[in-house]
């Protein structure tokens, strides 16, 4: 419990850096966590060399979901398309500091995959962007 | 399953008949259980028995939601024993196993979700004159809702499907080739792996029911390259209640989905639905988890012994079988020699039903089926109503064959023939 609900994923949660949108933004993309109904949608804008300069998230869901796109947000800062592209479950798992099981790792990975849709131009987010 | 042929670790048997605690018991007292009905159902090991025993002590929770040790615990046992499946069958990814309730629902499922998506009026579909009912009436009720028109590969008299015919049929472009693996009749071995490569050159799209296939020998998607496979766990050592269909990715995909409920979804509204990720949107509702958990824990125990090993085990025990029952003067047992089939014998016994074989047999402790083993239209084609089956599996022996030869000559006394 102490390790799950770590002070950055609580502060994070209750006072997110980058909850809000981008309007015109360079990309937007939203989607569900159907286990639970937990909804995200970020959005970038992308400078010159194509590399993210503004991120957004907006959704609502549990703390952990919500910290976890708040993070990334700041995570992506800087990068390319093709290094988001590159992100893996692992690099989130990192990022939060926690270990998850298979239910709450679902929670943990929706901004990843809903950022991993956006960034290949895909229709729909599936669970293979993140496995 | 990996396993060269050169490699076959033989069976011990006596040790393997340990594992199966119902081996032990006696049908009446002082005579012993000799099971020759594998085909219909397998028996099931201790590992699996106490998998499920445990799951239900330890874990029992319901999946996917729930955020507790025991959902937690249940979630990952379940999607455990996908990955099992993927791997025991080679397929590329655990996301293409979807668990169904037996291979009856997997053929069914293929048929209402891809079948009405992708089969309109005048569209053709080959199935064998083989076929068990489960793949011939969902395509019945799919073929009179669209229209679709059916073709049958013949049944040569050797028992071996006429492939001849077959490489003509495809001349009517079928959009669907739908074949057993292995007769649960005659226990003919298919060529699976030319027909779905001649189906494929045609345009068709192939399922294969794996049902006596699975349990009894390697089967990989992959080198098979079948869009869908479906079989059940009981018939491999699992538990009932479970079966699995395997799907071709893009198929999968593109289909529509079967049942429509709960965990099948990604969002619901009063007037709309859209539908989960692969495997979960063909599993609607609460699953069979349990079950899943004891097929995982059959696949170990399959694994541990080698699918290589059974394989040749069996083809020991039919082709003994096959020599002994011949011996019995009117048996005449239908299908191919030994060496095309796998551990089935079904035979008639010229003035005496099937149904007063079996009951004789039974008073020695006997199990084998008596019955058209739901392949009616195969049995009208040999003109008889019903055969006696018995069928093997890796607990059983070559003693039991003589018991079962012992016991027919019991039918020959008792009808005075």
């Amino acid at each position: 419990m102490d390790d799950l609900y770590r002070e950055i994923i609580i502060d994070r949660y209750k006072n997110p850096l980058y909850r809000g949108a981008l309007n015109p933004n360079d990309i937007s993309f939203e989607d569900d966590n159907p286990l639970c109904g937990d909804h995200i949608r970020i959005d970038l804008r992308l400078d010159a060399d194509g590399r993210v300069s503004e991120a957004a998230f907006d959704g609502h869901g549990c703390a952990i979901s919500q910290a976890s796109a708040d993070l990334l947000m700041e995570t992506i800062l800087g990068k390319t398309l093709d290094e988001v592209k590159a992100l893996s479950r692992e690099d989130i798992l990192e990022m939060l500091g926690i270990e998850l099981g298979p239910v709450r790792l679902k929670c943990a990975l929706l901004s990843l995959k809903v950022l991993k849709a956006g960034a290949y131009g895909l229709g729909e987010a599936s669970d293979e962007l993140v496995e | 399953m990996t396993q060269s042929s050169v490699d076959v670790r033989s069976l011990d048997v006596t040790r393997i008949r340990s594992d199966f605690p119902i081996l032990r018991r006696e049908v009446r007292p002082g005579i012993p259980l000799i099971y020759l009905d594998s085909t219909a159902t397998s028996q099931k090991p201790e590992a699996v028995i106490r998998a499920m025993d445990e799951f239900y002590r330890q874990s029992n929770a319901n999946i996917h939601r729930g955020i507790h040790v025991l959902a937690e615990e249940s979630t990952a046992a379940y999607e455990l024993a996908r990955e099992k499946v993927a791997q025991f069958i080679g397929a590329p990814a655990a996301r293409q196993i979807i668990f169904t309730r037996n291979t009856t629902e997997a053929i069914n499922l293929v048929a209402y979700a891809w079948g009405r998506a992708n089969l309109t009026a005048g569209g053709v579909g080959i199935l064998t004159e083989m076929e068990h009912h489960s793949n011939l009436v969902p395509w019945h009720i799919l073929a009179a809702e669209k229209n679709l028109r059916l073709e049958f590969i013949p049944v040569a008299p050797d028992g071996m499907l006429d492939l001849d015919e077959y490489r003509r049929l495809l001349d009517h472009q079928p959009k669907l080739v739908s074949f057993t693996h292995m007769s649960n009749v005659l226990g003919t071995i298919t060529p699976a792996a030319e027909i779905i490569r001649l189906a494929h050159e045609a345009g068709a799209v192939t399922l294969l029911d794996g049902a006596q296939s699975v349990p009894h020998f390697p089967v990989n998607v992959q080198s098979l390259d079948v869009d869908f496979l479906a079989f059940s766990a009981h018939k491999m050592c699992g538990p009932t209640g479970i079966g699995v269909l395997y799907g071709r990715k893009s198929l999968l995909e593109a289909m529509p989905p079967f049942l429509g409920g709960g965990d099948m979804i990604k969002r619901v509204h009063l007037r709309s639905f859209a539908a989960n990720d692969l495997p979960h949107k063909f599993e609607a509702g609460t699953p069979a988890i349990a079950e899943a958990i004891g097929l995982g824990a059959a696949i170990d125990y399959l694994t541990s012994v080698g699918m290589d090993a059974i394989a040749a085990h069996e083809q020991e025990i039919i082709a003994y079988a096959l020599e002994r029952l011949e011996e019995v003067p009117g048996v005449k047992v239908f299908g191919p020699s030994a060496e095309h089939k796998g551990g089935v014998a079904a035979f008639t016994f010229p003035g005496v039903h099937p149904h007063d074989v079996s009951q004789i047999l039974d008073q020695a402790g006997i199990a084998v089926r008596a019955g058209h083993h739901c392949a009616q239209p195969l049995h009208e084609k040999y003109g008889i109503p019903a055969t006696t089956r018995a069928s093997f599996y890796l607990y059983n022996t070559s003693e039991e064959v003589d018991k079962l030869v012992e016991g027919l000559y019991k039918v020959k006394e008792v009808f005075g023939m």
